[in-house]
């Protein structure tokens, strides 16, 4: 008795029940493509986390408004004594003595003004006014024409720079260099248009128009307080270090003695980056749980199935051994059938996988995890045999009289 | 008559099988003693409940006794492993169903080629013994269909083509024409006839006289024991 024999026997015994079978190896072949998959979303999703943080620069710091501890909610009871951000502190941070961690600073004046461009018109998300600096601190890199200069700032010019969101609403196909553009009522030359970054959640970060800061200031904003202020680091191991020096300067500045109840928060993109990745992978292991526990259904199905099967065919297992069938071509016939089961669909629920993954599911682009595939495979064959292991040493127990004589 | 000592092929003695116990204790089998030497052609007979069957699936190695000893071919079967016992299930002895116990969903070829498949021999051998045992029980032309395309009668010939196909000494028949019209069970009987003259034991459980008549001895059973044991007239 060959192997190839008692797979030719498991086919036939299979074959002879086709929808049974069929919908037993469905039953593995959800699991093994729900593994795939939902491991993939999992992986995509915390990719596309990470590549959002990366984009805005892993070595910057931002400072904004309000109170709290590093990333501490805003308490309202301080805010009568809570200062806000100005210039002043932004120039404060730039000194290389008191923060040697600090690379560059950039004041950000936030404004909610629409442009317009010969009747078509937009609302940038994010209308700033700042320094030069602000633009390799925050990672946004011009493809056409130039960025402004500190010249440009001192002297309070007409210039701006603007995301492709902006360009497609207010230009189309025409080339929107030097063209003169409104924004709350003011002109702005159009002097660079920046790189493509795309859309984090709801955020559209093309949609952004940056000008100077001392021109948003006068024009639009008045020059009191600023609305955060962005800091590079020299390197992205230096975050933390450079977090405390802002902490050190800005409480000294700000009179504050409880270094729990300030009035600004830093948020650090480093460790958000690092919190966000822990999270999704407590995100990647829920879904991944999930998944498993529907291959162990799919494994117990099998189990059904074959102990019904080998119920059904009692009399078939009789006549077997009545004309000389060994222990073990029975063992093997039940047990194959068993696995052939469940590599059909291991291999059907790694193709239906592969190819689930290729579409958007819930927004998030899934990123395959090879080892998911390897894994689910392996797992579902070892569950055939596994499974399949009880019935068949059952169908192999039987005495031949017994198993004759069974109605 | 030779002198020469025979090994009897079955050597049964004093092989008792009980089931159940207390009240309920049924005596199948109470002390049977039978030898059966090569060549012969046994008929058993009895009422039904004598215990017929219950002696034939000792002998065929499906069942154990109780109690007593079975000898087969010399071969002391309580000391046989069940690797060994599946050995000697498949090539000593062939077994015959009053119900066929064909394999549903499978060619009558396939059928027969099963027993040499268990033995592990070549796809092409099976092949050519299969269809020579179909044709010995004149089914040849019937080699690709399934056990519900085939008449009683056919049926009945492929599972007797299944039993001799791996040349057993032993050819074992419990009520083989219990479910066959007239002719088929003419076509079966001269069929073990020709079976024996080639030189094998049959041994053939059977209620019918005419069936018994084939035969050249009658063993009649009662009660699980056997009442009388002679050769036949004819
Ligand atoms: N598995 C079993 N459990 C309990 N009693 C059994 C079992 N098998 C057989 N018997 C009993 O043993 C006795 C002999 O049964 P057996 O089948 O050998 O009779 P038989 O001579 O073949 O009858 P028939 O001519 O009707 O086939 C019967 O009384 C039967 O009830
Ligand atoms: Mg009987």
């Amino acid at each position: 008795m060959t192997l190839l024999e008692i797979i030719r026997f498991a086919i036939t015994g299979l074959a002879a029940n086709r929808l049974r079978s069929g919908l037993t190896t469905l039953g593995i072949l959800i699991g093994v493509a729900s593994v795939i998959i939902l491991t993939a979303v999992g992986n995509g999703s915390s990719q596309q986390i990470q590549k959002n943080i990366q984009r805005l620069g892993t070595n910057s710091l931002t400072i904004q408004q309000g109170g709290g501890g590093g990333f501490g909610r805003l308490s309202r009871n301080n805010q009568s004594s809570a200062r806000r951000l100005t210039v002043a502190d932004a120039i404060a941070l730039t000194n290389p003595n008191a923060a040697p961690s600090i690379k560059s600073v950039a004041p950000v004046a936030d404004a909610n003004v629409t442009c317009a461009y010969e009747g078509s018109s937009s609302t940038p998300q994010n209308f700033a006014g700042t320094w030069p600096t602000y633009f390799e601190a925050s990672n946004d890199v011009i493809r056409a024409g130039s960025y402004f200069s500190n010249e440009d700032v001192v002297q309070g010019k007409h210039v701006i720079i603007i995301g492709q969101t902006i360009v497609d609403d207010l230009f189309g196909t025409v080339d929107p260099l030097n063209t003169q553009i409104t924004c709350g009522g003011q002109p702005y030359t159009v002097i660079g248009v920046l790189k493509k970054k795309g859309t984090t959640g709801f955020q559209d970060a093309d949609s952004i128009a940056i000008a100077p800061l001392s021109t948003v200031q006068q024009s639009i904003t008045g020059y009191g307080s600023i609305n955060s202020i962005v800091v590079e680091a020299v390197s992205a191991p230096a975050t933390d270090t450079a977090q405390s020096e802002i902490a050190a300067i800005l409480n000294a500045r700000h009179k504050i003695k409880n270094p729990a109840k300030t009035d600004y928060r830093i948020f650090n993109q480093a460790s958000l980056l690092s919190t966000t990745s822990s999270n999704s992978a407590v995100f990647t292991v829920l879904l991944s749980s999930v998944a498993a526990i529907s291959l162990l259904v799919g494994g117990i199905g099998i189990t059904n199935i074959m102990l019904v099967s080998v119920t059904e065919r009692t009399r078939e297992i009789g006549i077997r051994k009545a004309i000389g069938a060994p222990r073990g071509a029975i063992l093997g016939q039940f047990l194959v059938e068993a696995t052939l089961l469940s590599l059909i669909g291991g291999i059907a629920g790694v193709v239906v996988g592969i190819i689930g993954s290729h579409f958007q599911i819930v927004g998030v682009t899934p990123v395959i995890v090879p080892s998911s595939v390897v894994l689910a495979f392996c797992i579902s064959v070892a569950i055939g045999l596994f499974f399949g292991g009880y019935p068949a040493n059952r169908a192999a127990s039987l005495r031949p009289i017994e198993a004759l004589r069974y109605e | 008559m030779t002198i020469a000592p025979q090994v009897p092929v079955v050597d049964i003695r004093d092989v008792k099988k009980f089931y159940g116990s207390g009240d309920t204790e049924v005596r199948a089998l109470d002390g049977v003693t039978l030898t059966v030497y090569p060549g012969e052609y046994v008929a058993i007979m009895g009422p039904s409940g004598s215990g017929k069957s219950t002696l034939m699936n000792i002998i065929g190695c499906l069942d154990a006794p109780t109690a007593g000893s079975y000898a087969l071919d010399g071969l002391e079967v309580a000391r046989l492993d069940e690797r060994q016992l599946s050995i000697v299930r498949n090539r000593r002895i062939g077994f015959v169903f009053q119900s066929f116990n064909l394999i549903p969903r499978t060619s009558a070829q396939a059928q027969v080629e099963m027993p040499l498949a268990y033995q592990g021999a070549k796809r092409q051998e099976r092949r050519e013994k299969a269809l020579l045992a179909l044709g010995a029980v004149g089914l040849a032309d019937r080699a690709h269909h399934e056990p519900n395309e085939l008449s009683g009668g056919q049926q009945q010939r492929v599972a007797i083509a299944r039993a001799l196909v791996s040349r057993p000494s032993l050819l074992l028949a419990d009520e083989p024409t219990g479910a066959l019209d007239t002719k088929s069970t003419q076509e079966i009987m001269g069929l073990l006839e020709r079976v024996n003259s080639a030189g094998r034991t049959i041994i053939v459980i059977t209620h019918e006289h005419e069936v018994a008549q084939h035969a050249r001895r009658v063993v009649t059973m009662r009660d699980g024991k056997i009442i009388s044991d002679e050769a036949n007239a004819a």
